[in-house]
């Protein structure tokens, strides 16, 4: 199976030193995009269908081809990559960051170059501790090794707010401004940082770049088994036998990914429904076992593979519970700006938890669905609330009965 | 007043922006780096020396969950408390953390070692449930593994008080 974004990846955990990443055609991607102009970068990202690898599944070629076309060669551009990975189950850009940095470093200069950037920043967590390392260490390496040219990379410790990985919180984070979201349009391709034009890319998405230069669009289609194109990092966490994450074609299905990888549920547990991509995307039942976990045939069955780091519930884990820790997380990581919201999760916090502690009425659940319809998309500023709903809607409707339980035996029937 | 060392390693951060201001953050991280916390005369230090009002720094400040602006312990935990390490049985962990230390969310031991806090999803999702001691990460945690590394933590600063040195090592990439 080829494994282009992971592959080559030490065993131990330890970061692909420069020489190792050489050996495997490392630095080779940027070498040949030198000899490419900004248009057809864009056009061969385009054909390779690379899309978002942050959750939204948007066409990165397309993206790109949004910054204004450069008239001057003074005129100012940013590539920012984000690097705020705290999806609550998402786990799969920290393996790309400390494995090997050398690769997202390649990236951003071939993503850079494309877009006529002269200065890069990585928008990194403030608890991975190590991949900063990693990444100071390799930028180091590269520096020595004259690699980069005419490009400055920044590492941008941020300190831990969920909402600045949403693109426009994390510009107003970067210039140093409350995060919070800015209105669309203008898009950051157009006035991105300090009103500049800025592409903001995910770790795993900036990671591809390398490789589809090197090998081409066709490669890269060639590699996803359904409709979308590459490779996907998956990850499954919760109690299965090997949780991991796992480099495996774009469009495997559900159950290749939690039984053939990580082995299935642990003796003695059955599966009751998983989350497919991070703590916003729905509750999903055995019936998406078989399904391509890709954007588009999740877009087909009108749902989302959001991060594709799934989070399995078993039948010895109260739903309930489980999705009362989701939305405190929401309600928790909320801005505040807006009033759906700000207002709205704390309220679905509350009666969650009330039901949860057996102090819940039937009529709370209308209240819940309303409330899940109310908080998702169009109604609110930024994806944030639409994240909190997802699994609220699809929780209500697939736990349905044991809401009930809970509701009449006014108890948590699995003693929470 | 702030140090040397501190505005040193401020101005390397000013220099990374086009603009001043944006380096706030970093800066507040550079002085928590030194001093575990943000007082609210580091707070105004801070935001003379970026030239920026007080009430936005602090506006800023108290926006993110790393930034303290109360004291807390040289050992700052905290405690993964998102939706896998639920799963995995973190309440069983946070029950020991509790007992052991006799202190709630948000509170520091009498000694000031320690202070707990809860993490959002710290993304090793698949080694849950986990946390995090300062800098490092621990991950499989079960009650008694983490009642050791208590112990060791507890030992480590109290042998060699070198939690400020320990945050020294953070090196700075060349410009």
């Amino acid at each position: 199976m080829i494994r282009p974004l992971t592959g080559l990846m030490n065993a131990n955990g330890q970061p692909l030193s420069l020489k190792d990443y050489q050996a495997g055609q490392g630095y080779e991607g940027i070498s040949k995009a030198r000899g490419m102009t900004s248009a057809e970068i864009i056009q061969l990202l385009k054909d390779a269908g690379l899309l978002g690898r942050g959750g939204a599944g948007f066409s990165t070629g397309i993206k790109m081809s949004a910054v204004p076309p450069m008239t001057d060669v003074n005129q100012i551009r940013y590539l920012v990559v984000n690097a705020d990975e705290m999806e609550p189950g998402t786990f799969k850009d920290r393996w790309l960051l400390e494995g090997n940095p050398h690769q997202l470093i390649e990236g951003v200069m071939i993503g850079a170059h494309a877009i006529g950037a002269k200065v890069a920043y990585i928008f990194l967590r403030g608890e991975y501790k190590f991949a900063e390392k990693c990444l100071e260490k390799a930028l180091r390496e590269a520096h020595a090794a004259k690699l980069i040219n005419n490009l400055s990379i920044h590492i941008h410790m941020s300190a831990g707010r969920y909402i600045c990985g949403e693109e426009t919180a994390l510009l107003n984070a970067l210039e140093g401004r409350r995060a919070t979201p800015r209105a669309k349009p203008p898009f950051p391709q157009v006035s991105g940082l300090w009103g500049k034009p800025t592409v903001v890319q995910n770790v795993e998405t900036i990671c591809n770049l390398p490789h589809i230069i090197r090998e081409g669009a066709a490669w890269f289609k060639s590699l996803g088994k359904a409709i979308d194109a590459g490779t996907k990092i998956y990850g499954v966490s919760g109690k299965v036998k090997r949780p991991g994450a796992f480099e495996l074609p774009m469009g495997s299905t559900v159950r290749e990914i939690l039984d053939d990888c990580a082995g299935g549920l642990i003796d003695g547990l059955k599966l009751k429904a998983f989350l497919p991509g991070g703590a916003s995307t729905d509750f999903l039942g055995l019936d998406f076992l078989d399904v391509a976990m890709d954007y588009s045939s999740m877009g087909q069955k009108r749902t989302r593979m959001g991060t594709g780091t799934m989070i399995v519930l078993d039948d010895h884990t109260c739903p309930v519970g489980m999705l009362v820790n989701l939305e405190r997380f929401f309600k928790q990581e909320s801005c505040g700006f807006c009033t759906p919201c700000r207002e709205g999760l704390s309220f679905v916090y509350e009666t969650l938890a009330a039901i949860e502690r057996g102090e819940g009425e039937e009529a709370d659940l209308a209240i819940l669905e309303r409330h899940a319809r109310i908080l998702g998309p169009g109604s609110t500023f930024c994806a944030l609330a639409p994240g909190a709903s997802a699994p609220l809607m699809s929780g209500l409707k697939l736990f349905r009965e044991e809401f009930s339980e809970h509701i009449a035996q006014k108890r948590c029937p699995y003693g929470n | 007043m702030l140090s040397k060392h501190e505005i040193a390693e401020i101005d390397h951060e000013i220099a990374k922006f086009p603009v001043r201001k944006s380096a706030c953050l970093d800066a507040l991280l550079v002085v928590q780096k030194h001093r575990r916390y943000i007082s609210d005369e580091s707070l105004k230090d801070v935001a003379d020396y970026i030239g920026m009002s007080a009430t936005e720094l602090d506006g800023i400040a108290t926006f993110y969950n790393l930034i303290y602006r109360k004291p807390v312990g040289k050992c700052v935990i905290r405690l993964c408390d998102s939706v896998s390490c639920w799963i995995m049985g973190y309440e069983n962990i946070r029950k020991r953390i509790q007992e052991e230390l006799a202190i709630s969310w948000g509170e520091t031991t009498a000694d000031n070692q320690f202070t707990l806090l809860p993490a959002q999803c710290l993304g090793t999702c698949d080694r849950g449930p986990a946390m995090m001691i300062n800098d490092e990460l621990h991950q499989n945690l079960n009650p008694d593994k983490v009642s050791d590394l208590l112990k060791a933590a507890n030992l480590e600063e109290k042998d060699h008080d070198k939690t400020s040195h320990r945050a020294h090592e953070r090196q700075w990439s060349a410009p």
